[in-house]
């Protein structure tokens, strides 16, 4: 498979580019902060992305959706990183969507993806307990009762715990924390009782919550995938969520580079561009080349997921952990070349700095991957 | 008629089954030092029986140059093709059957500028391993500036003849002939007034002089050039307009360089540590601060390889921009340095011996010095950012 874009691939995403410059550029970030917008995202866009066939992406054909792939959803998320937009995109139509693709019972899949593609339905994943990504240090307890399960435990950085339907829990069913065994996605109504949700504002303005459980009931039908052994089906749905991440790193960057190399055509100091700087241009040079190396990782991750699911790993560590390190860099070289403008609120390289901080912890930070990189060669 | 994926599945599978029973077991495993590289020529050197039959079997195919055309010695492949030979043999590991300035510089550079003489001429002997070449650019006085370059080419009827000097040109004393840029307008300005031109190395006239380097060895010479006659036919492109045909060769030079620290067939750099150090009671490299370094260094290294695969695709779509090879080398001999840097922490104390039989004859110590010149030769790392800075980013007058 060659390592560019196909033609479809290139039109979807020159619409999605498109409709993000002009729908929700930055500007559309600052207008939600600025109005302290308590959905934190615009509702209409996200009916928007569902009639463009964004929202049911990755949803099967048969359940109403495009049935594509990574590299698709990737495309979309670069977008979604270059322009800052906060849309229920990743939660609900990346992550939700696949964990119930590959883990659902024909009944959860035709209870959850038509509504998903059609936009109707919200839907996140809660993983995180403690300060790091750590999903086999889940505790969250389920402990059987009757027929079902009674959840206690917290979760935190859950990605629009507040706008959601519908949550998928990460719970420990058996075995201590740490354990690869013992691990059980289960479906949760955001609306159950025992469950308190807590909005938490975050530095980049983008949707999270604590959640709360508090022996919180579920059924025996609420088991996503298989009882105790679901930490295949969770690394499986959490990769998609880290190249999802690491595209939107890759556009973040992007849209930082983009930002920084026009202002070192523009900005005249000791009375010329400040451009003309040969510290700044090999500094911009390098960032340029840690962009370009990212976006062909990125792409091999996103493909490998979709051809080859099962020795995809050592490749998804690859691409979030360099997308977090690179995107890092471009949101500090964006500061610093803009020098004191870049630490107004009123110029836009703030927004990316904030942005990137959150995406680097999300399903693993570089250190996170490169741990796993050593892991999975054997050293 | 267009493939279908099951004709390039077919040549997949029938490629896979020659490499098998082709591809000695000796000629599967990472080239370790330069002295195992298979470099042709007239005068051919082979380290062993097994490097032989593989040179001959894959030149015989066509194999050493899979893509270049058929009348010119090649194997005739379309790029799907050859991006599937190479698939297949780093799958297996497999050597490349010969080192080549030939294949790498000189044969693009003819492709796109020689006359159908020229490419008749040298492109078979490249192809089959006949001819070495040697690159004749820098200059003591024309180092990262190498449009300044003074050697002279004066014209005598049909003929030039050639005075001045060369250096770092690589085996130059093993060379057979010379693809080198000469002044044949001084009163030019200097991008405009050079040539390039190709000449036997035993024409009368020519002289090396090897130069040890900080790793012992001499991989590079001075070359001087007293009265040399080459025909005026041995330009190739257009008298006075050689610096196209320069630039257009560095760019095969710097995807060739940027790619030289790639062993990715070989075993990962976090157990060849692991071989030497030891692990922990979890089986980690016993080693944390060291571990956690491999470890970044890998998460470049596949990134990079990620990146020398696309821009193979972009620029069979017609897609790559003609500087990203400068973007390459930059990255990938800054990367070789740090590969080298950590094998040498890996090796520690071992790794410090210089002449032993139990070092190879010092050969980590060796490597490691020798890749310090991979961000300086064919471009330095500063020269790479300047040209990234200019011509991909258009930063101002840089």
């Amino acid at each position: 498979m060659a390592l560019v874009l196909t033609e479809e691939q290139t039109m979807l995403r020159d619409s999605a580019r498109g409709l993000l410059a002009d729908k929700a550029p930055v500007s559309h970030l600052r207008q939600l902060r600025d109005e302290q917008s308590p959905d934190g995202l615009s509702r209409a866009l996200w009916q928007t992305f569902a009639e463009m066939g964004f929202a049911g992406l990755l949803v099967p054909e048969a359940f109403g959706g495009s049935g594509l792939g990574m590299v698709e959803a990737g495309v979309v998320m670069e977008e979604i990183g270059r322009n800052l937009t906060p849309s229920p995109f990743l939660a609900t139509a990346v992550i939700a969507a696949a964990a119930l693709t590959h883990g659902g019972s024909a009944a959860h899949q035709q209870a959850y993806l038509p509504a998903i593609a059609a936009g109707s339905l919200l839907a996140t994943l809660a993983i995180d307990e403690g300060a790091k990504h750590r999903p086999l240090h889940t505790a969250l307890q389920a402990t059987r009762a009757g027929n079902g399960f009674r959840l206690s435990g917290s979760k935190a950085l859950v990605i629009d715990g507040h706008l959601a339907d519908l949550v998928i829990v990460a719970a420990r069913s058996a075995g201590n924390p740490g354990d690869r065994d013992g691990l059980t996605l289960l479906l949760v109504d955001a609306k159950a009782s025992g469950l308190t949700i807590e909005r938490t504002a975050m530095l980049d303005y983008h949707n999270a919550a604590r959640l709360e459980f508090d022996n919180v009931e579920v059924t025996s039908d609420s088991v996503l995938g298989e009882l105790d052994h679901g930490a295949a089906l969770l690394e499986r749905v959490l990769n998609i969520g880290r190249v999802a991440v690491a595209s939107e790193l890759l556009g973040v960057a992007e849209g930082v580079f983009a930002r920084t190399v026009a202002y070192l055509k523009e900005r005249k100091q000791f009375g010329r561009l400040i451009g003309e700087f040969q510290a700044l241009q090999h500094r911009a040079a390098h960032l340029y080349v840690e962009i370009e190396i990212t976006r062909a990782a990125v792409l091999k991750a996103a493909q490998a997921l979709d051809s080859d699911p099962e020795r995809a790993a050592a490749l998804v560590a690859v691409a979030k952990a360099k997308a977090g390190s690179t995107a890092t860099l471009a949101v500090q070289e964006g500061v610093q070349m803009h020098g004191g403008m870049g630490m107004t609120d009123a110029f836009d390289i703030g927004f990316f700095m904030k942005r990137a901080r959150v995406c680097q912890e999300l399903f693993g930070d570089s250190n996170y991957h490169a741990e796993q990189l050593a892991r999975l060669k054997g050293y | 008629m267009t493939d279908t994926s099951s004709d390039l599945d077919q040549f997949r599978r029938e490629t896979r089954q020659w490499l098998e029973a082709n591809c000695p077991p000796e000629m599967r495993r990472p080239i370790e030092s330069d002295d195992e590289m298979f470099w042709g020529g007239r005068n051919p050197s082979y380290a062993s029986e097994p490097q032989r039959l593989w040179f001959e079997r894959m030149r015989d195919k066509g194999w050493t140059v899979p893509h270049w055309p058929r009348q010119y010695g090649g194997g005739g492949l379309d790029a799907e093709r050859t991006k599937i030979l190479r698939q297949e043999m780093a799958a297996i590991s497999a050597r490349q059957p010969l080192m080549s300035f030939g294949v790498s510089m000189l044969g693009p550079a003819l492709l796109k500028y020689g006359t159908e003489a020229q490419k008749l001429e040298h492109l078979p002997k490249i192809a089959r391993g006949e001819i070495r070449w040697c690159q004749g650019y820098s200059e003591p006085n024309a180092g990262s500036d190498l449009a300044s370059l003074q050697t002279r080419a004066e014209s005598d009827g049909d003929d030039f003849i050639i005075n001045g000097q060369k250096i770092w040109t690589s085996y130059a004393n093993y060379a057979d002939w010379i693809f080198c840029l000469v002044r044949t307008d001084p009163t030019a300005k200097k991008h405009e007034g050079i040539s390039f031109i190709l000449f036997d190395m035993a024409s009368p006239g020519v002289s090396t002089k090897p130069i040890l380097l900080i790793s012992g060895k001499s991989p590079f010479c001075e070359t001087f050039f007293d009265n040399v006659r080459v025909p005026k036919a041995n330009v190739v492109g257009t008298i006075n307009r050689g610096w196209d045909v320069a630039k257009y060769l560095l760019q095969h030079e710097r995807t060739m360089i940027s790619g030289m620290g790639d062993r990715s067939g070989g075993r990962p750099l976090g157990l060849l540590a692991a071989d030497s150090i030891g692990t922990d009671a979890q089986g980690r490299l016993d080693d944390p601060m060291l571990r956690a370094q491999i470890a970044s260094f890998e998460i470049d290294e596949v990134a990079l390889s990620c990146a020398a695969e696309r821009a193979i695709d972009l620029a069979k779509a017609g897609q790559l921009h003609p500087a990203f090879s400068s973007a390459m080398k930059y990255y990938g001999t800054e990367l070789n340095k740090r590969r080298h840097e950590l094998l040498m922490a890996a090796g520690g104390i071992d790794a410090l011996e210089w002449d032993s039989d139990r070092s190879q004859q010092g050969a980590k110590a060796r490597a490691w010095l020798r890749t310090k010149a991979n961000s300086i030769e064919g471009g330095t790392s500063e020269v790479m950012l300047g040209i990234v800075a200019k011509r991909i980013l258009d930063l101002p007058g840089a």
